[in-house]
């Protein structure tokens, strides 16, 4: 039967995608379902009807910009303020667009969710390893599944959680932490490590809180454009264009 | 809150984010190619890795009754991520760096080792 043994190859190819997938969004899903749920059982106590929170993690999608989007609206925030501050709190994705402009050329029918599920840690899995646009899809996909199943599961069980998870969330700060280290032994360059030092603690020291991360990664984006200037003077006019 | 009002916030919401998201694709997706662009796509994504490091190792409360991380003050998240760090150089297996550093912080959170 060539039909089914054609079948079955290329169903055990998708499977194995999604299982490949999978593995390497399991530290994302250790942060995500824990994460997820704090942010359920905070917005049920805060009055939002547990399908609201549901479509907060389908619709928003941003960690921390769900967090604050929750509060504003239970301290009775009107519509322009909750606008104003989920684009100052999430403007940071402006620069993660930037650096996979090339990186989603041709991914066709995928590309919209591609850029609608631009979290951060989505972008830390993706930037981290080379994958096909199909493999690229799928964590984004299962990324967003952790976290929406989190929040299901945060809003519906409430605090009868058994398992006590309390500090289970720095599975995120570790995969942040083992990124780095990649990143770093893929480079091999020490600039964007000396340029992320300086904007994070001097940030970290200049800014408010809770716009630390914007500056940090802003003032490395504008780094990173004087450096390219410089650098581009220095080779003269042949690199012109 | 009305359910109407709710869902028009969430509307808002959303547009606001997927804003964020979209704006240098519309913007420059021509220049996907350009020196420029390719500069930043090599070097952003690690320097925005260390800078998030940075931000998830400081003291993390963005609301008083939300808290993302529990510890009361930094130092078992230093602990853990210099687990972390150390297993990771030794060893370059993540999956066994995140659980083993994650489980290291876990122990501590839960044992009260706030140290405050």
């Amino acid at each position: 039967m060539p039909t089914l043994s054609k079948r079955k190859s290329g169903e055990s190819v998708l499977v194995e995608g999604w299982g490949s997938a999978a593995t390497r969004t399991l530290p994302v899903m250790f942060g995500y379902l824990p994460l997820g749920a704090a942010f359920g059982i905070l917005a049920i106590e805060l009055g939002i009807p547990w399908w609201g929170a549901l479509l907060m993690s389908l619709l928003i999608y941003a960690g921390a910009g769900q967090f604050l989007a929750v509060a504003l609206m239970a301290a009775g925030a009107g519509l322009l303020e909750v606008a104003v501050a989920t684009l100052m709190l999430n403007s940071r994705h402006v620069f993660y667009g930037l650096s996979l402009l090339k990186r989603f050329q041709g991914a066709g029918w995928r590309k919209p969710y591609l850029i609608f599920a631009l979290t951060d840690e989505t972008y830390s899995l993706l930037t981290s390893q080379s994958t096909d646009h199909s493999i690229a899809w799928r964590i984004s996909v299962l990324n967003q599944l952790w976290w929406t199943l989190g929040t299901l599961g945060g809003a519906i069980l409430g605090t009868t959680l058994d398992f006590d998870s309390r500090g289970i969330e720095f599975a995120l700060t570790a995969l942040f932490i083992v990124l780095t280290l990649e990143q770093a032994r893929r480079l091999r360059q020490g600039l964007p490590f000396i340029i992320a030092l300086f904007a994070g603690f001097g940030a970290l020291l200049l800014v408010p809180a809770q716009h630390m991360l914007l500056a940090a990664i802003g003032a490395a984006c504008i780094i990173l454009l004087l450096h390219y200037h410089w650098s581009k003077d220095s080779r003269g006019v042949e690199c012109d264009g | 809150m009305g359910d109407l009002e709710l869902i028009s916030y969430i509307a808002v919401c959303a547009l606001a984010t997927f804003a964020t998201r979209i704006v240098p694709f519309v913007a420059l997706g021509k220049q996907a190619e350009h020196p420029l662009v390719l500069h930043l796509g090599r070097y952003l994504p690690p320097a925005v890795m260390l800078v998030l490091v940075i931000y998830a190792l400081r003291e993390f409360r963005p609301l008083e009754s939300g808290q993302l991380n529990v510890a009361a003050n930094g130092l078992p998240m230093l602990l853990a991520a210099l687990v972390v760090t150390l297993l990771h150089l030794w060893r370059r297996n993540a999956l066994l760096s995140i659980v083993l550093g994650t489980g290291f912080y876990m122990l501590m959170v839960q044992l009260g080792w706030s140290l405050s």
